[in-house]
């Protein structure tokens, strides 16, 4: 009973989340207008980039899981944890990392200008393509790297007595593993991409490189046209559910990131030439994706001292709104952990960020002045966010852990309670440390809803980032930036971490 | 007994504070950030008005609208010229009936509801290291080769966007599709506001951006740095100027004219140069700070009137987004 009433008023609170400031939105636009040549064209290269974006993760993902999944060496593990971070990655910092080593007077530039090579530009589509795919191959190589490690080790064996080589190895076993395995990572990705924001307008290099949450932001910040922002919201919206929807159907792999310690054993994995490609692919990834995190570490360290008390106190201020929205996500999640429940988070993430805030404004207003409440509602948005990533990595080991007890449970007449705190979530430790970590350092990074009303008095380590640079402070910004990237990381090993502890897996 | 008195200190303490009416000032974010003009300007009018002014950041016409007549709001700080004709339709604004000869800026001022309070040029600033000989004018910059980048603010998001799309639009008029097909290859990216264009300036992605003629003056004043200055250009600069009004139906009128006045005052101007890093606009020249008064100046002051720029800012924002489209 109690738990059919939580698992019901969960999904109250996430529809009503989700419809409710988007009816706000279109009440209060009234009309909603015929879209524009420019809308248009915002949804085009919204598809486009988020196509692109997509397949040059997972294409990338391919190489650099297969190496991690057959090869075994002294700091794998800490390697596998270290290529996780660009995802959770505050968007702020990451641009201005990517900038450090991509962009017109960055490390590769500047080799290539030694060289007496022509440069390169960062700016246009592939500036956004790079850093989407910066941010998301981490993730694609979970998912596939799970594909890889879930390959039975009898049938390895078998193919490696009977003598196949590596072509006739990949059409018998891996191919049909990838085919199952890359449909999912391949939407999940472009759907993520969809909503991209702060990606497109620093490095899209023009308004061609218009993205429909971009354009969200244009019409509420100058024309204020409450009827348009619904429109994209609405284009948005249907792209992205359709997106998720066909990864749901396609995807039958497991939850990803837990329990990649295992390394599959296979005889070619010890050939010279093997190894020699495995290791030119793991140190081009890792290169990729440290490269611009050491930059921001380089870049904030000379100002770190310059700190104003200001800037600790917002840390803590997001600190807080971490925690609150990691609390929230994880019972909505475990409440949710079925596949009525996925669908429905997953409407979270392809909603406008920004209109369901402006949604939420609107209807906070009748009763509260909305800037007071700024951190609550960032915290309650920031674990709608998280939502469909926190389920999809508890679904199956709650479902597992359901089918596995359920006679025993049954039998026993467990109460719900009981169930939940001597079944269900021992067992989940480590899937619900490593959600409520990524939750924790998703929700630290994001400025949201609070660019458009602030609090007064609170302001959050993204804004006051913001701050700093509006008023020429570009080296305290970068420093702060250092912080943020510290704090998410931390949060997240932390959660990790915790979730491990006394694990033997 | 110590917890006594001190519970009932705090209780005096927070009555005496709920006793002062509160005048409520919606400002953009940067101004009431500690580095802006807002903690000074609360502190030197909260010494003589008995009253608890509360800045309350955030976007302001578009959160206005939201709010419409019920809003908080006593009086709003740093709306934009270019939006004046947006926000006055809205009826939330009442005159401010002050005496405006005490103004000086480069143009004449007579609106009868909005109020400047600070304003600047709107300018390319460049790194002299980079680029030892800028461009003059529009045209210089676009017969410089394709190297020479610049950075500029998205006008469908950014004010300072939109105020660069009507200054090529005031001087170039039917023309101005033609420069920005000129401009294009120059623009290295556009971003959404200012702060992201001109962090990308100073981590040297492009020797040039759009930004102000004080922009400079930071520079200099904090960090002695004299190497970023404002490109001058031969057919003028438009005139970016911040606006104060006060709301129509305010629960503290007087407070609200007093704050009005207050914006005019020298306690008020003195504090705008060096924390809001752009010229006071009702103060002396000579009593400027010696930076701001070295600065260079621009021939001409270009100015759109809000009706003006109302007319053509569809306009001309479709022709820069066209030209950048191609």
């Amino acid at each position: 009973m109690a738990a059919r009433f939580v698992q019901i008023s969960a999904a109250l609170m996430v529809m009503g989340l989700i419809i409710g400031p988007i009816a706000a939105v279109l009440w209060g636009a009234g009309s909603m207008p015929a879209p524009r040549d420019a809308d248009w064209q915002a949804l085009r290269f919204t598809i486009w980039q988020a196509f692109l974006s997509a397949s040059v993760s997972v294409i990338l993902a391919i190489p650099t899981a297969r190496a991690l999944a057959r090869q075994n060496f002294f700091g794998r593990g800490v390697l596998i944890t270290l290529l996780g971070a660009p995802f959770i990655l505050p968007v702020i910092v990451a641009v201005l990392g990517l900038l450090a080593v991509f962009g017109n007077s960055g490390t590769v530039n500047t080799i290539l200008g030694w060289a007496g090579l022509p440069q390169i530009s960062v700016y246009g589509i592939q500036g956004v393509v790079l850093a989407h795919v910066f941010f998301n191959l981490p993730l694609a190589t979970r998912l596939i790297l799970q594909g890889w490690l879930s390959l039975p080790g009898e049938r390895l064996r078998l193919a490696e007595s009977l003598g196949l080589g590596p072509w006739q190895f990949m059409g018998v076993l891996e191919w049909p593993m990838l085919r199952q395995v890359l449909p999912g990572a391949f939407a999940a990705i472009f759907v993520i991409c969809l909503s991209s924001f702060a990606v497109a307008l620093t490095l899209g290099g023009g308004p061609r490189a218009t993205t429909l949450e971009l354009a969200i932001y244009q019409t509420l910040r100058m024309d204020f046209d409450l009827g348009r922002a619904g429109l994209l919201a609405g284009l948005q919206l249907v792209v992205a559910l359709t997106a998720g929807l066909l990864a749901l159907g396609v995807t039958r792999a497991p939850g990803f990131g837990v329990g990649l310690d295992r390394v599959i054993q296979r005889q070619d994995a010890t050939k010279i030439l093997v190894r020699l490609q495995d290791a030119v692919c793991l140190v081009c990834v890792t290169l990729f994706l440290m490269g611009p995190l050491s930059a921001v570490v380089l870049r904030g360290m000379g100002a770190l001292h310059e700190l104003g008390p200001s800037v600790w106190w917002a840390a803590g201020y997001s600190l807080s709104v971490a925690l609150g929205s990691t609390a929230l996500c994880i019972v909505w999640a475990l409440a949710l952990a079925h596949r009525g429940g996925e669908w429905l988070s997953l409407a979270g993430i392809s909603l406008s960020p920004l209109v369901l805030g402006i949604g939420l404004f609107l209807l906070l207003r009748p009763f509260v002045h909305p800037g007071d409440l700024a951190l609550l509602v960032t915290a309650v948005l920031n674990a709608l966010m998280a939502l469909p990533f926190a389920v999809r990595i508890l679904r199956p080991e709650v479902e597992a852990t359901r089918q596995d007890h359920a006679r025993l449970s049954a039998a026993l007449g467990l109460s719900s309670w009981l169930w939940l705190r001597w079944i269900l979530l021992p067992r989940l430790k480590r899937p619900l440390g490593f959600a409520a970590g990524l939750t924790a350092a998703l929700s630290i990074g994001d400025l949201g809803v609070i660019a458009l009303f602030a609090d007064p008095d609170r302001a959050t380590l993204p804004l006051q980032i913001y701050r700093l640079m509006s008023s020429y402070r570009m080296e305290q910004a970068g420093a702060a930036a250092l912080v943020l990237l510290m704090l998410s990381l931390g949060v997240f090993w932390l959660f990790d971490r915790g979730g491990r502890a006394n694990v033997k897996a | 007994m110590k917890a006594l008195a001190f519970a009932a200190g705090l209780f005096t303490a927070s009555a005496a504070l709920a006793e002062l009416p509160v005048l409520t000032v919606y400002a953009p974010d940067y101004f009431t950030s500690e580095w802006g003009p807002g903690p000074t300007i609360e502190a030197r009018f909260e010494e003589k008005c008995a009253c608890d002014l509360q800045f309350k950041p955030g976007d302001l016409l578009p959160r206005l609208l939201l709010e419409g007549a019920r809003t908080q709001a006593d009086v709003v700080i740093g709306l934009n010229t270019d939006i004046t004709k947006r926000a006055r339709a809205s009826g939330l604004f009442a005159p401010h009936g002050l005496a405006l000869d005490g103004l000086t800026l480069p143009i004449d001022w007579t609106d009868d509801t909005f109020v400047p309070f600070n304003w600047s040029y709107v300018s390319f600033v460049y790194n002299s290291d980079a680029l030892p000989e800028p461009p003059t004018s529009f045209e210089t910059l676009i017969a410089a080769p394709d190297d020479l980048k610049i950075i500029v603010q998205d006008p469908r998001s950014s004010i300072s966007g939109l105020a660069l799309i009507l200054w090529v639009k005031a001087v170039y008029g039917d023309r101005a599709g033609e420069i920005w097909e000129g401009l294009a290859p120059h623009i290295l990216t556009v971003t959404k506001g200012w702060s992201e264009a001109y962090g990308l300036f100073t981590d040297g992605e492009a020797p040039m951006v759009l930004s102000f003629t004080t922009s400079p003056a930071y520079h200099i004043a904090a960090e002695g740095d004299l190497t970023k200055r404002a490109a001058i250009f031969d057919e003028g600069h438009y005139a970016f100027f911040e606006l104060t009004a006060k709301l129509a139906n305010t629960d503290q009128p007087e407070l609200a004219d007093a704050f009005m006045a207050f914006t005019l005052s020298e306690a008020f101007q003195s504090a705008i140069p060096e924390t809001n890093w752009s010229f006071p606009a009702a103060l002396d020249r000579s009593a400027w700070p010696q930076v701001f008064q070295d600065l260079p100046n621009p021939k001409t002051a270009i100015f759109l009137s809000e009706d003006q720029a109302a007319a053509l800012r569809d306009e001309a924002i479709e022709e820069w987004r066209r030209a950048l489209s191609k």
